[in-house]
């Protein structure tokens, strides 16, 4: 009995036989875990394993149908985020609970104000930051609007929100999604120092190099089930990724030699301005060749998007050229959406929710979006329902879409699978150009694998690819020649066979180290 | 001499005409920093306008009339946030019915207990010895000083003989101003409006903090309501409240939802309107300008500075979108 209670007592957080159902869908199943105190423990699984339904529930966001929470060995009733709060729970989550049009001070101080008037609470607050700053490296300006602050600062302040709330134990959900390799170091770095302190880090990704990075444990979870509890130096990456699947798999990207030929995408010069004034490509200029993979690198939101936009002729061009499979694109030649398809250019767009699919439509209507004209599917008056229905089923077959089902409404799919069908509709009209944004973001490891291949395929028959992608392991497996954007500019480019995180780091934020500087004058020369 | 008078006259009816839009636009900041639309402040006005007055004359207390006005009010915006923050209701729909709701009823229900075609009897009523009505505070010396050039027509006509609640109107600018930006209550009041999963996972009732703060513009537009009815015109008449919620939704956003933009803009809009009512009959260049032009002007501004005049102003970020804890 003593000793039960003793490794009670090492123990930060124990869940025991947590169940927790929406619906249908059984999110959590009796799920136990033990988390040592004063340790980073990781917790992966694919998207959809349940991870943060499991942390939502820790923190009250949620609460559980069955099982308890064992709080430094006590049983704890989390009913909301208050009770988890005082318990000394604090969370990170993936998307900031920040108000933006506040200050990093006003952030810090809402919720846990301590009186009536907030001016004291304010100079209370001031100073506590001030020292936790110093004690872990998590400088932030105090006085400025979130908003205008980078996401690694934005991140730092709720840390710095949980701490400043008394956190023992600090939950990061996929904290590292936004964050350059750089700031990742730096994160890993307060996070050591956070469990120096005795503060107990519980650490969700899906990343399996930061679990091997960065943790003392790791448990995995899998449709919802806890699957296995590890020690990370006694485990590995493949390891880990055939628990989290449940199958072998392959981390590598099997590719041969690319073998460029003709430039069929040229843009030139390229500049576009928002309306609110912000300048978001700025003069851009690169090619891409038949037979190989140009990869966008880059933290999200420094003109991918606009570029895919502009390209694929959901933007109008407002100066500079681009050439496009033979086809001169400039402010007086604008082409839309169709007829940029109609030059054989496919376009998989970086969010399937909001421009791939719409989701409350079934998959065989979702899967003849933008090529609902062709006649094969129309007849003089009415669409040819059956003609859809059944080249839907043909190619879901073909692409290994499941449930291989044409009237299943597209959001019933799961993520891997809506981008399959994506992919399927624009590689089927074979296209001689492909643009391709973020092509697994929220898809599940085995379905990676399959993607990847069919983007190398398309490069192998003599496509041009175009990925733009924030992982940078996609991009350094599957490109053939890197480009790194930042603030709407091409800082540089960079072979994949000289690529790796730390130069592409570096550029990402705007440095271009030196071998990258020798690398272009070697090529300009 | 002529010209100062002329001025000190339409600046006093601006005070007069701005009181409800004042009290109304604070309401609906209340409201919408909070994430809340709130289209529904023309009814709120209505049906307190009418509960005070009908209050005041079967009490033949204007104080009683403030508290049944203000009473009414409230129960109206609980009525919003019920539905709307209890039940994620579509915040423009439910503003509707509420307007509906108090044009039809105040009319009825008028016309059912007093039989005067949807009026209530007036409230000052000698023979039946009624005196229900607030009457103006004429303030220390005006008396006095009301002959003295400037400084009379100044102090005595300009800031002195208005009723109570046109100073209260006035002081409670920076009264709302002092709790949206000094205290706790502002604090996660501004925060529900921009994001109000982080107020949630800060530990605070997303739904607390909007039923407490529509209560709040309940009691303010209850203010303006009674204003009308029991203080300005002293009887109840159906449809009294003439748009004024809408005109004080769209001070608020001239002001950018903070207080002293909406009081510039409520005055603004007082001003054009005591222009409006002072120039009728006015001819230019031996054609009279029709009256109803004139009583157009105010609004048709509104529609013309709304339209793009007063610059970016950029509402609260969760306006309007029901809250619901989202699942993975």
């Amino acid at each position: 009995m003593t000793a039960q209670t003793d490794v009670a007592a090492q123990m930060a957080i124990e869940l025991r036989g947590i169940d927790k159902r929406f619906g249908a869908v059984h999110a959590n199943k009796h799920i136990d875990l033990q988390v040592e105190k004063g340790t980073i423990h990781g917790i992966v699984g694919e998207n959809g394993a349940g991870k943060s339904t499991l942390m939502s529930i820790i923190y009250g966001f949620y609460e559980a149908d069955e099982g308890d929470i064992l709080i430094d060995g006590k049983v704890t009733r989390i009913t909301d985020s208050k009770i988890a709060i005082a318990s000394g729970i604090g969370m990170v989550h993936q998307h900031f609970m920040l108000i933006q049009n506040m200050t990093a001070l006003e952030n810090v101080v809402l919720g846990a104000e301590r009186g009536f008037l907030i001016n004291e609470s304010m100079d209370h607050a001031r100073a506590e930051l001030v020292r936790l700053a110093k004690e872990y490296g998590l400088d932030v300006p105090l006085d400025v609007p979130v908003e205008r602050l980078s996401v690694g600062l934005q991140q730092r302040i709720e840390i710095l929100k949980a701490l400043y709330r008394g956190a023992r134990i600090l939950i990061l959900d996929e904290p590292t999604g936004v964050l350059t390799p750089q700031e990742t170091e730096h994160l890993f770095k307060v996070l050591d120092s956070l469990k120096e302190q005795g503060t107990t880090v519980m650490l969700i990704t899906h990343k399996l190099q930061e679990i091997m990075a960065a943790t003392d444990n790791v448990s995995v979870m899998r449709r919802g089930e806890m699957v296995a509890h590890v020690k990370t130096r006694e485990t590995s990456r493949e390891q880990l990724a055939e628990l989290m699947v449940g199958r072998k798999v392959l981390l590598r990207v099997e590719k041969g030699e690319p073998n460029p030929a003709e430039k069929l995408l040229e843009v030139e010069g390229l500049t576009w301005t928002a309306s609110d004034g912000v300048v978001k490509l700025d003069n851009v200029n690169l090619n891409v060749r038949a037979g190989e993979i140009v990869g966008i690198a880059g933290v999200s939101g420094n003109g991918q998007s606009e570029l895919l936009d502009v390209l694929s002729g959901i933007k109008n061009v407002q100066s500079g050229t681009i050439r496009l499979n033979g086809h001169e694109i400039n402010q007086g030649h604008q082409l839309n959406p169709s007829q940029v398809r109609d030059i054989k250019v496919g376009h998989i767009p970086e969010d399937r929710h909001k421009m791939g699919l719409i989701n409350s439509f079934n998959a065989d209507e979702a899967f003849i979006l933008g090529f609902h004209r062709k006649p094969e599917y129309n007849g003089k008056i009415f669409t040819k329902r059956q003609a859809i229905n059944r080249d839907c089923a043909e190619k879901m077959d073909k692409w290994d879409v499941r449930p291989q089902d044409p009237n299943l409404k597209t959001a019933n799919f799961s993520g891997g699978n809506q981008q399959k069908l994506v992919i399927a509709r624009e590689m089927e009209q074979d296209p001689d150009v492909l643009l391709v944004g973020q092509p697994t973001r929220g898809v599940d490891i085995g379905a990676i694998e399959a993607i990847h291949n069919r983007i190398i395929q398309m490069r192998d028959k003599g496509k041009a690819v175009l990925l733009v992608s924030v992982e940078l392991e996609e991009i350094m497996s599957l490109a053939d020649r890197i480009l790194v954007m930042f603030d709407g500019k091409i800082v540089g480019e960079v072979p994949a066979s000289k690529a790796n995180e730390q130069i592409l780091g570096l550029m990402m934020a705007n440095i271009v180290p030196d071998e990258v500087k020798a690398l272009q004058q070697e090529a300009s020369a | 001499m002529e010209a100062f008078n002329s001025l000190i006259l339409i600046l006093d009816a601006t005070l007069r005409v701005a009181t409800p839009l004042i009290f109304a636009a604070l309401a609906g900041m209340f409201s919408e920093r909070t994430g809340i639309v709130n289209i529904a402040l023309e009814g709120k006005i209505l049906a307190s306008a009418f509960a005070g007055a009908a209050a005041a004359y079967v009490t033949n207390s204007p104080w009683m009339g403030l508290l049944a006005g203000v009473m009414v009010s409230v129960v109206f915006a609980w009525m919003h946030a019920f539905a709307t923050v209890t039940h994620n209701g579509d915040h423009v729909v439910s503003g509707m019915a509420i307007n509906i709701l108090a044009a039809g009823l105040t009319a009825a229900l008028g016309n059912f207990w007093f039989k005067q075609g949807g009026n209530t009897p007036n409230l000052v009523d000698p023979f039946n010895d009624i005196d229900a009505r607030f009457s103006p505070i004429t303030l220390p010396f005006a008396d006095q000083l009301a002959d003295v050039p400037v400084i009379g027509g100044l102090y005595s006509e300009l800031i002195s003989g208005h009723f109570l609640l046109v100073y209260i109107a006035l002081a409670a600018v920076p009264v709302c101003w002092w709790v949206m930006f000094r205290t706790r209550f502002g604090l996660r009041m501004r925060a529900v409006g921009e994001n109000p999963s982080a107020v949630d996972t800060a530990g605070i009732s997303v739904a607390g903090m909007r039923y407490l703060s529509l209560t709040i513009c309940g009691v303010l537009a209850g203010l303006a309501g009674v204003y009308l009815s029991v203080a300005v015109t002293a009887q109840f008449l159906p449809n009294m409240s003439a748009g004024k919620g809408y005109m004080a939704l769209a001070a608020l956003i001239f002001g950018k939802w903070r207080p002293r933009g909406a009081l510039l803009a409520c005055l603004m809009f007082g001003i054009l309107q005591a222009i409006a009512d002072r120039s009728q009959g006015v001819s230019l260049g031996g054609f009279a300008i029709p009256v109803q032009a004139i009583e157009a002007l105010p609004y048709v501004l509104t529609v013309v500075l709304l339209a793009g005049f007063i610059g970016k102003a950029i509402p609260p970020k969760a306006i309007g979108r029901p809250y619901v804890k989202e699942r993975e």
